[in-house]
């Protein structure tokens, strides 16, 4: 029976060479293509296994990493404040990240190259990895009074504040919004299911409107169409004087333009600041159509509009339109038709002007430091564009500034600080109420915050207006950056 | 008249000593792979690794003094090997459980290993003499056979998982049958076979180029294949009917060098599952899976869908080839991580050098045996030794195989490693079994004292 039984050795042998072969395959050569699959729960492990850095603002920690005592999931993110600051933290969901978790992740999770150092000093002293801590330019002080100004009664929409001199973001929210906790759960289920709830919210919670929703931007738009207009002639100032007639005739065209609420504008002859303060429609379409096209589109891209700005998120590009006839020109002067703008563009508008004609690159991570202080990165504020020459830039300020001494945004006003602004009540479409906007800069005289606000058409009453609605929003705002 | 040689025939060497050292290393390795998880997951050696060592360490002692005493002649590979694969078991399981795997328990698995090691000292002080086994071919087989079908009886049966594997034992807990089955079978297997093999073997008539057996006497192959069959749909139990089948044929083919009933073996294997995946969802199921284990369709599918497979898959790719380190990977995501993943799980944490190595000690441990069936002297013993040591090897493929998506996966414990007790304890008493036939195979034959002339001298 032994030959047999040679043979059978033989089969064994065979057997366990076939499973060595097969092994070999699997680990050596397949491997890498199968670790990959998204099906691996593994990959979505390791995610936990490393103490993230923490996101903070002022002396608020807005994100951080808090240790569990269950060993697959080591570390858990948290969010102290929540909803407040969801647009700027974004989450760190099982398989993604949003906003600044995005943005940052390399730095918030250690594996970026800048931090090779600090892994390798880690290695060598056996310390674990802690990933780099980011700081954000937002005012908590601003984020939260801004948060609550336009959360009052059911409001939806967003706000910018930025400071004017370097581009620093101080505010920015979103409503409605999301709790990013939630979404940041180490349970692919329950964060998916959170999702596709929030997905499906026909508010869209989880879009940041201040960077990523466009507007039209109604009649804040006019400080633009004013400083193309002040570019074009050196000798124009507040006290020159434009047509202002209760209708204008938009050629080729059967329809008007009236002023808002069809009402006459002074005398039909007005100066550019009273045009302004009283945000008479008239005069500038009549404006826009004299420069033409090429004017406006010019003096828009200097302001940054239609330039791809990262803060260092992503903001969808706003727009004046592109060029159709005169009649389309003289509406989009007044930020209607096709203009459409993002409350951050109105943000750098107001900080441009406010900042003699200079707009800085908006901003949002001051500094990124190593889980042991040593600064990684610091923000270097840095100039987008020339909008306008000094001189403009103060006569346009005057303007703003007589807009809310004694024009339609009287409910911007702060006691003992001069403020510039701008309303704007923009139309959406025909039965449906407008937006309410807002941008303005304080104090005048030496600029520290310059806002942008926009009250979504709907969720403010159908007599929502941007003197009514927005004004008091911003202005609490400004109050809380200056302290007052 | 010839004067019978004086030379003496060299002995075997024991090797006792050898046998000791290489125990000790066994058990060395578990505790430094012990210790390794402790640190791996707290930071700090085990609390409980002292009582662990000193158990395992007594056990593997007290079974080694009984095999000195009463199989001295054993080989003294087997022991060693055994207790390596044993301890790897236990270290992973510990390891499951650390991690809150569902079901994982070290202890539990400590006590049966004891037990096992108990039965394995028991199996070796009663069985002086295997041929004794061969008086009790026909006992065997009944036993086997009721074993096998006790499960269904409705007192006894317990359905789990969808398989109606287990009995119920008052007090005890609850055992899976057919694991002490398929020893008691493959006694039953060897005593017929070494009674039928001159019938099997040389009866029938020549065909081409292959020998056929006789069509009646073509009556135990069949009962085989219809009992594995029964198995299959009675208890839906696809890895111990493949099991018992592979290794009927092989012995089949062992007893009677007979080419065509591996053929014959075949073709009834390769027809009963033609026909089970006809009939049965699940054989199907199983058959799909191993074509295409990506498949999303059949990964979300339950029951029945790929996940399983698929997380096995990842955890042996996550290894590559150095593996995560003990207590550093995550094979608590693997489905059945403790008893059919088991391997997996090794992948993960010890990569490809690990599950080599662990194949290299199955390999030889069933290459030990088979040695044992080669040397052995009497027809019963080869029969018995190759039928066992086959079984383990056939098992190890079957399982090892599925996991690694070699072959379609069909349920069965990892021998030695996966936790249950049942499962340990048979193959405790198959390696006590192993170790009587080794060392009857290697004791030297009797020398002749005097000069005896013509007369032989037998052992008795």
């Amino acid at each position: 029976m032994n030959s047999p039984l040679k043979r059978v050795a033989l089969a064994c042998m065979v057997m366990f060479g076939l499973l060595m072969l097969n092994v070999n395959y699997l680990q050596a050569v397949k491997a890498e293509g199968i670790r990959e699959d998204s099906r691996n729960e593994r990959n979505f492990f390791e995610r936990y296994q490393v103490q993230r850095g923490r996101i903070t603002a002022g002396n608020k920690v807005l994100a951080e990493s808090v240790e569990t005592d269950d060993n697959t999931y080591k570390y858990e993110r948290r969010y102290p404040e929540g909803k407040v600051y969801a647009p700027v933290t974004g989450f760190f969901a099982p398989e993604s990240e949003h906003a600044v978790e995005q943005a940052k992740n390399s730095l918030l999770d250690g594996s970026s190259a800048d931090l090779l150092i600090r892994r390798s000093l880690d290695l060598f002293t056996g310390a674990q990895t802690k990933g780099a801590n980011v700081e954000v330019t937002i005012d908590p002080k601003a984020q939260e009074a801004a948060y609550k100004a336009l959360g009052a009664s059911g409001k939806k929409g967003a706000l910018v504040a930025i400071e004017p001199k370097t581009g620093a973001i101080l505010a920015m929210v979103s409503i409605p919004t999301y709790d990013p906790n939630e979404l940041s759960r180490a349970n692919k289920k329950v964060v998916n299911n959170a999702y596709a709830k929030l997905e499906k919210d026909e508010d869209q919670p989880l879009v940041n409107r201040a960077i990523n929703r466009t507007y039209p931007p109604g009649s804040t738009f006019k400080v633009v169409t004013m400083a193309a207009y002040l570019a074009a002639d050196d000798t124009l100032g507040p006290q020159s004087q434009v047509d202002a007639p209760q209708v204008l005739d938009l050629p080729n065209t059967t329809a008007d333009l009236p002023n808002y609420a069809g009402a006459a504008c002074g005398s039909g002859r007005v100066t550019l600041s009273f045009a302004l303060e009283k945000s008479c429609n008239t005069p500038f379409g009549k404006i826009a159509m004299e420069l033409g096209y090429d004017a406006l589109k010019e003096q828009a891209d200097a302001f940054g509009i239609g330039e791809s700005v990262e803060i260092p998120m992503e903001v969808s590009p706003s727009s004046i339109g592109p060029e159709e006839d005169a009649a389309a020109l003289a509406q989009a002067s007044i930020g209607q038709r096709s203009n459409q703008m993002t409350p951050l563009q109105m943000a750098m508008v107001a900080a441009g002007i406010a900042n003699n004609g200079v707009v800085m690159k908006p901003y949002l991570v001051e500094k990124v430091a190593d889980a042991e202080g040593t600064e990684i990165e610091g923000a270097d504020p840095e100039e987008l564009s020339e909008a306008m020459s000094e001189e403009n830039a103060a006569k346009l300020k005057e303007m703003m500034v007589n807009v809310v001494a004694k024009g339609t945004a009287g409910a911007a006003q702060i006691p003992g600080v001069t403020v510039a602004g701008k309303t704007g009540t923009a139309e959406t479409s025909e039965g449906r109420d407008p937006h309410a906007w807002f941008i303005s800069f304080a104090p005048a005289e030496d600029p520290k915050v310059a806002v942008a606000l926009i009250v979504e058409s709907g969720s403010a009453g159908s007599d929502a207006s941007g003197g009514q609605t927005a004004a008091p929003i911003a202005k609490s705002v400004m109050e809380a950056v200056l302290n007052k | 008249m010839s004067t019978p040689s004086v030379e003496p025939v060299p002995l075997p060497s024991k090797r006792r000593l050898a046998q000791l050292a290489m125990l000790a290393f066994a058990v060395l390795i578990t505790l430094g792979a012990y210790a390794n998880v402790g640190l791996a997951i707290d930071g700090q050696i085990p609390s409980g690794m002292l009582t662990y060592g000193l158990s395992l360490g007594g056990f593997m002692l007290a079974a080694y003094l009984v095999l000195a005493k009463f199989a001295p002649w054993a080989d003294p590979l087997i022991l060693p090997l055994v207790t390596l694969i044993n301890g790897l078991g236990l270290v992973m399981i510990y390891r499951l459980e650390e991690s809150d795997a569902f079901g994982a328990s070290a202890n539990t698995q400590l006590l049966w290993t004891a037990v096992g090691v108990v039965l394995f000292a028991v199996t070796l002080v009663v069985l002086r003499d295997h041929r004794a086994l061969q008086r009790l071919t026909y006992t065997a087989g009944a036993l086997g056979l009721f074993l096998l079908i006790s499960p269904l009886l409705p007192l006894l049966g317990k359905e789990e998982n969808g398989a109606r594997i287990w009995i119920g034992i008052p007090g005890v807990g609850q055992l899976q049958p057919a694991e002490f089955a398929k020893i008691a079978l493959i006694v039953f297997f060897a005593g017929y076979l070494v009674a039928k093999r001159d019938v099997l073997a040389l009866a029938g008539r020549r065909l081409l180029f292959i020998d056929l057996p006789r069509a009646r006497d073509l009556g135990p192959i069949l009962v085989t294949w219809g009992l594995s069959l029964g198995v299959l749909i009675l208890q839906k139990d696809l890895g111990s009917s493949l099991l018992i089948f592979g290794t009927f044929i092989v012995m089949l083919y062992v007893a009677t060098q007979r080419t065509s009933w591996v053929l014959i073996g075949v073709l009834l294997f390769l027809g009963g599952a033609v026909l089970a995946g006809m009939i049965f969802d699940h054989v199907q199921a199983r058959w799909e899976i191993f074509l295409n284990p990506e498949d999303p369709v059949l990964y979300e599918r339950s029951p029945g869908g790929s996940a399983q497979l698929m997380q096995g898959l990842f955890a042996m790719s996550e290894g590559g080839i150095l593996g995560t380190g003990l207590g550093q990977g995550q094979p608590r995501v693997i489905p059945l991580a403790i008893s059919d993943f088991i391997f997996a799980a090794v992948g993960e944490e010890l990569g490809l050098t690990g599950l080599m190595a662990l194949l290299m000690v199955y390999a030889l441990l069933v290459e030990r045996g088979l040695r044992t069936s080669i040397a052995a002297r009497d027809p019963f013993s080869k029969l018995l030794a190759g039928g066992l040591s086959f079984l383990l090897a056939w098992q190890v493929f079957i399982i090892v195989g599925g996991v690694t998506n070699l072959i379609p996966l069909t349920g069965l414990v990892t021998p030695f490693m996966s936790q249950g007790g049942s499962a340990l304890l048979a193959n405790w008493i198959l390696i006590a079994l192993l170790v009587r036939m080794s060392d009857a195979a290697r004791r030297p034959a009797p020398q002749a004292i005097q000069d005896e002339g013509m007369t032989q001298v037998f052992q008795r």
